[in-house]
């Protein structure tokens, strides 16, 4: 009872203290975002004081199996869903940025729906609430079997997922006020950063706690991945950070570095967003998921210790690529271009470890469209790994910098890798989460891979093309020695190519929408009635012995 | 070989090790790049001519921040014969010093910014921002007309200038205090400026929306960008120094 008190006090705390805060907020975003936490924490006392059991209830809700004595799989249920959800609106958003492009007049005139505010929206919405939920709920999975012990600290747990959406809640929302850092991939505001820390040393803790009650006596090769991308974020996260705030009831603050050194310390973080999150983990999802899917071990334990410590130790050293022929001194561009160059052995060490695992289960490939999905994830992790290192070459930057060739290439990553990956993870996820037989339907991931697959072709292919036009017409010179082209006519050429994104990533949505529908019907319990994929028909008049062989010929 | 993965036993059955060797692995390649270009003289060096923002440009570079231009405009010109030439002098370390946060931007789905300053009317920028393919037809830009809408009378910028100045931005006492002062005067074509523009050099003072009854965030923005790249003289003798000190 005195607990319940206490807890009762201190939530009717939080709640008055984001009151205070919005009445002396300095800015609406302030207030608008102390408004969010008031109503958070005002949930959270509901549920503290009310009889109702309010987790019986919402696990009725997503019919999530009960499991006392197995491993505590809530969370990742929620997981589950969340990053269906979130992709999903990542997709939406990143569709009406691309048409945004094409057709202006979808900046809908007012301040919360320019192209500007959107973009962070979109690039945060799929990196962190997309792939970030997909890596919580991932890595919590495989911790627990890897190491046959319970999640440490369930409470805890539970506060990191819920904990995590607030921080998208208020990153996103944040956004389209105008509350932003200007740090791409890091553009949430001071609070905000403080609130993930909070959450991100939680989510440590209840890692670390997890891997210290294993029963298995090795820590599993996709657990180094997920601890070195827990640790690494922190760090980056941190540093990255650094600010002074204007006022403590306001939301704007000034970054603690400028100029160069805040170029550098950005993309220092910027191009390791990419490293940690979107390849140190996912290869962490490929180390469990590839060999469970297939039924087979991973090909090389050697490789897996050989290209993970190259992989984390090379690629910090790769953000001044991002920086080329910048007022950045050049010694530090090249030791980004060498490091860059260098890690495209350790990325396709994972590649190839990956793809071997699938040694004597290729045929797979043709029966089992989540195996699919893990193949064409791995190929085109294959393909960003060999293109980013070429992009990083001076030479080769002076062209593609500043243009769509390197948007196609951050999409062919991420689409093809970490969206293809995180699919199959799902879908091999929830039969297992929800104690279902299988999916509610294969057919339907197989529909999901071709839309998805088309839909990266579209893209890619588009952005390749229109960011090799754009640098060429950019440095265009006429036979009178001026340059060819003026700005917006550059900006023109671009339209079909824009068209053509656009319509890319429709597909890609599309295929998203049928994963929802996929995944909502097996929670429900549904399997659709269908013929089974790569089973061939049995046909009764083939059955029989090849008919009397021809002649022989003379000899 | 054999010896190798023994080692590496150990490492993987302790949770300690993992996770202290992972994060030397990772801290070194940041140390190296990044620490030096604290003290290092090429990135450091002061340049003529560069000037902390004034309250009125430092507004304006807020709303540019907060509307994400970046995403869109560089502020970065390469040394390459075709940006010089499209853009101007290529960018110097220096020009972006007080930048906090920089601006360099990643992406030119518009054109780079570094040196846009007095190239275009400020009836040009109102008319532009307000309604972009009413003088560019193919632009892509979104509009916005909203901010000439929005006064920022009321806007502290004293406190502004107290944060940059704690993140090391040198302004003077007096320029914090009469901060507040500094942000009216410059859009007003009818004050004195000149204890202002001793403490600001080169900064224009005038009306910069076409509408001298009020300060709005279209004033503060348009103001931002006319002073891009204005401050140094780039073909200067500090200038030319600072380039081949960047060379070495």
């Amino acid at each position: 009872m005195e607990s319940l008190i206490v807890r009762t006090a201190a939530w009717l705390g939080v709640v008055l203290l984001a009151m205070v805060g919005i009445a002396l907020a300095a800015d609406r975003g302030f207030a608008v975002h102390m408004g969010i936490v008031a109503a958070a924490a005002l949930v959270v006392l509901w549920l503290t004081v009310s009889r109702t059991d309010y987790a019986a209830l919402a696990r009725g809700i997503i019919r999530s199996p009960a499991d006392p004595e197995r491993y505590d799989d809530d969370p990742i249920r929620w997981g589950v869903i969340a990053t269906v959800f979130w992709g999903v609106i990542g997709f939406l958003v990143g569709v009406i940025i691309a048409f945004q492009l094409v057709f202006p007049a979808l900046n809908l005139s007012n301040e919360f729906t320019t192209f500007g505010r959107m973009r962070p929206l979109h690039t945060s919405a799929v990196i962190f609430a997309f792939g970030g939920n997909a890596l919580i709920a991932t890595s919590f999975y495989v911790v627990q079997r890897t190491c046959r012990a319970r999640l440490a600290f369930p409470g805890l747990a539970r506060f990191v997922f819920w904990g995590y959406q607030l921080f998208i809640v208020l990153a996103a929302s944040g956004y389209l006020l105008g509350v932003t850092e200007s740090r791409e991939y890091a553009e949430p505001e001071w609070y905000v950063d403080l609130w993930l820390t909070v959450v991100w040393v939680a989510y440590l803790v209840v890692f670390v706690g997890t891997l210290a009650r294993r029963r298995e006596p090795h820590i599993y090769v996709a657990n180094w991945f997920y601890l070195s991308f827990i640790i690494t974020i922190a760090m980056l996260h941190i540093v990255n950070n650094l600010a002074i705030p204007v006022s403590l009831t306001g939301s704007h603050s000034y970054s603690a570095f400028a100029g160069v050194q805040d170029a550098l310390t950005q993309w220092w973080y910027g191009h390791n967003a990419v490293a940690f999150f979107l390849t140190v983990p996912f290869l962490a999802m490929m180390y469990y998921f590839v060999p469970k899917q297939a039924e087979r071990p991973i090909y090389s334990y050697r490789l897996s210790i050989l290209h993970f410590w190259s992989l984390i130790f090379l690629y910090i050293w790769a953000g001044p690529h991002h920086l080329h022929y910048t007022a950045l001194p050049d010694w530090a561009q090249t030791l980004g271009m060498v490091f860059s160059v260098m890690l495209w052995m350790p990325s396709w060490g994972g590649m190839i470890n990956g793809l071997m695992t699938l040694n004597g289960a290729w045929d797979k490939i043709r029966t089992d469209p989540i195996i699919r999905m893990m193949v064409a994830a791995l190929a085109f992790y294959g393909m960003a790994t060999f293109e980013g290192p070429m992009l990083s070459i001076k030479a080769v930057n002076s062209l593609s910098h500043y243009t769509e060739w390197t948007i196609g290439h951050v999409h062919a990553g991420a689409l093809g890798w970490n969206g293809m990956i995180t699919f199959a993870a799902i879908y091999y996820l929830t039969p297992r989460l929800w104690h279902r037989q299988r999916l509610y339907s294969l057919r339907m991931v197989n529909w999901h891979f071709w839309l998805a697959t088309i839909g990266i072709v579209l893209y890619a292919s588009a952005m390749w093309v229109a960011g090799i036009t754009q640098g060429l017409m950019w440095r265009e010179y006429g036979a009178d020695n001026y340059l060819v082209y003026s700005f917006v006519e550059v900006v023109a050429a671009m339209k079909p190519y824009y068209l053509i994104r656009g319509v890319g990533g429709l597909f890609y949505l599309t295929g998203g929408i049928v994963m929802v529908v996929n995944v909502w019907m097996t929670i429900a319990g549904r399997l659709r009635e269908e013929s089974p994929m790569g089973q061939p028909a049995f046909d009764p008049a083939a059955d029989r012995p090849l008919p009397a062989a021809a002649p022989q010929s003379a000899e | 070989m054999a010896d190798f993965l023994t080692t590496h036993r150990k490492i993987e059955r302790n949770i300690t090790l993992l996770a202290v060797l992972a994060f030397i692995a990772v801290a070194i390649g940041g140390i190296v790049e990044i620490a030096p270009l604290f003290w290092i003289d090429s990135t450091v060096e002061k340049v003529e001519g560069m000037r902390p923002y004034t309250p009125l440009e430092q507004a304006g570079r807020n709303i540019y921040v907060r509307e994400g231009c970046y995403a869109c405009h560089s502020q970065m010109i390469r040394p390459f014969r075709d940006e010089v030439e499209r853009y101007g002098h290529y960018s110097l370390a220096a020009e972006s010093m007080y930048d906090h946060p920089f601006q360099w931007g990643s992406k030119r789905t518009g054109p780079d910014l570094a040196r846009v300053g007095n190239r275009y009317s400020d009836e040009w920028h109102v008319q532009h921002l307000t309604d972009p393919r009413s003088v560019v037809p193919e632009s892509i830009m979104p509009p916005y007309a909203f901010l000439a809408n929005r006064e920022i009378n009321d806007l502290d910028m004293g406190a502004h200038l107290l944060a940059l100045s704690r993140v090391g931005v040198p302004y003077s006492k007096d320029d914090i205090t009469k901060a507040n002062a500094d942000l009216a005067l410059q859009g007003d074509a009818e004050a004195d400026p000149s204890d202002f523009q001793k403490r600001y050099p080169k900064a224009q003072v005038r009306d910069f929306d076409g509408d001298p009854t009020r300060l709005t965030e279209m004033d503060a923005l348009v103001a931002y960008l006319q002073m891009l790249g204005t401050l140094v003289d780039t073909e200067s003798a500090a200038a030319l120094e600072q380039q081949s000190e960047a060379k070495k």
